[in-house]
């Protein structure tokens, strides 16, 4: 393997310009390779880097294929019953309101089974901030039909496609709380280029920083991949989301603060 | 104008060989490997040691975070 590792007289301190960042531990993350789970993460996790606010920030996790996400982030961090992650990070910031705390979820988490924590808590304005991986299907518990599975889209519970005229319509949540006078900031983004990377990085920093400021909630949706839900490799995974999530799910702002 | 080289080190026994990396490279520079690690997946290298600029668009998108970006000014 040694013949992989070339321009061996380049790699020092002083040429460094990028590495993992160290909010993340060096577990090995159980996601499924090309998942982008891993990268929504990092992202995460260097804009905690990047604020300096490691010490100041408390992470709920959802139910869902990011189950173990504490496993990976060097931060506290609480487990919460399945949807139940807005309630949690309601009392938990409401207990600590100088720490900036969050939810990351899954769409089978945030849009089904915890619809009403999530819609409440964006309607009350709790100043915290949501994360939303919207995969469009249960990919912990083997690819069922989630609320956000586009129609037509094919699930282990609608091996034909969604039919909406029998399993009802896909969900967009993000527009949903949009409407909602507790939030502050909503905006769909994706993290499968590295421009959409940059992107949900600086969407991430500006959500935080409103929690700061005490805006009330703000919320991104990252529009994402389950190559083992879809299963398609990891690329053509990547490939198919742009061609079909992208139209119903479009990336962008869909609220944001007055001040700007 | 100062031209740049970069190169990356892959964490071989981390990597997935999921090949998001190879898509986001500008300069196509990076392959997977014919041999596989401890868990029996491929791993991304380096083709080409003069082709990289160490712009970090592969490491930014790896979901894993196994590469790291080094780069100098050359000439
Ligand atoms: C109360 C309860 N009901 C159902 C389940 C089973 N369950 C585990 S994960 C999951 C869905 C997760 O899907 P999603 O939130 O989209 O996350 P993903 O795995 O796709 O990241 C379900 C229904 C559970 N763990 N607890
Ligand atoms: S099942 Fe889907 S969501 Fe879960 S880790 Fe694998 S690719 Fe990611
Ligand atoms: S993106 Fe990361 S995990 Fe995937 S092949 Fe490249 S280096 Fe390996």
């Amino acid at each position: 393997m040694a013949e992989k590792v070339v321009n061996i007289e380049m790699i020092n301190p002083e040429n460094l310009v990028y590495q993992k960042t160290k909010v993340l531990n060096d577990n090995v993350m159980h996601y499924c390779p090309g998942c982008g789970h891993g990268t929504a993460h990092r992202i995460i996790a260097e804009v905690i880097e990047e604020m300096d606010i490691q010490s100041e920030i408390i992470g709920i996790a959802p139910v869902g294929c990011s189950v173990l996400m504490y496993n990976y982030f060097n931060v506290d961090m609480q487990e919460a019953a399945h949807g139940r992650a807005p309630a949690v990070a309601t009392a938990v910031k409401r207990l600590w309101p100088d720490k900036f705390v969050f939810t990351y979820q899954g769409d089978g988490d945030l849009a089904a089974i915890g619809t009403a924590e999530t819609i409440h808590a964006c309607n009350r304005g709790e100043n915290i901030t949501m994360f939303f991986i919207n995969n469009g299907i249960y990919g912990m518990t083997g690819g069922q039909m989630a609320p956000t599975t586009l129609e037509g889209m094919r699930s282990s519970t609608s091996p034909y496609g969604r039919d909406i005229s029998m399993m009802g319509n896909p969900l967009k949540m993000t527009e949903l709380v949009a409407q909602l006078p507790g939030t502050c900031y909503v905006t769909r983004q994706a993290v499968h280029t590295p421009s959409n990377v940059r992107k949900t990085k600086k969407a991430v920093r500006k959500a935080l920083e409103y929690q700061q400021k005490n805006m009330g909630t703000s919320f991104i949706e990252i529009v994402s991949n389950c190559n083992s839900g879809w299963k398609m490799a990891p690329v053509e995974s990547n490939n198919w989301m742009v061609e079909n999530m992208f139209p119903f799910f479009p990336l962008g702002d869909i609220k944001v603060p007055d001040e700007e | 104008m100062a031209k740049v080289k970069g190169t990356i080190v892959v964490d071989i026994e981390k990597c997935k060989g999921c090949e998001i990396c190879i898509s986001a490279c500008p300069t196509s520079v990076i392959s997977m490997s014919v041999e596989v690690n401890g868990k029996g997946y491929p791993y991304a290298y380096l083709n080409d040691p003069d082709g990289c600029t160490g712009c970090s668009n592969c490491a930014i998108v790896c979901p894993d975070g196994v590469i790291t970006v080094y780069r100098k000014k050359i000439g």
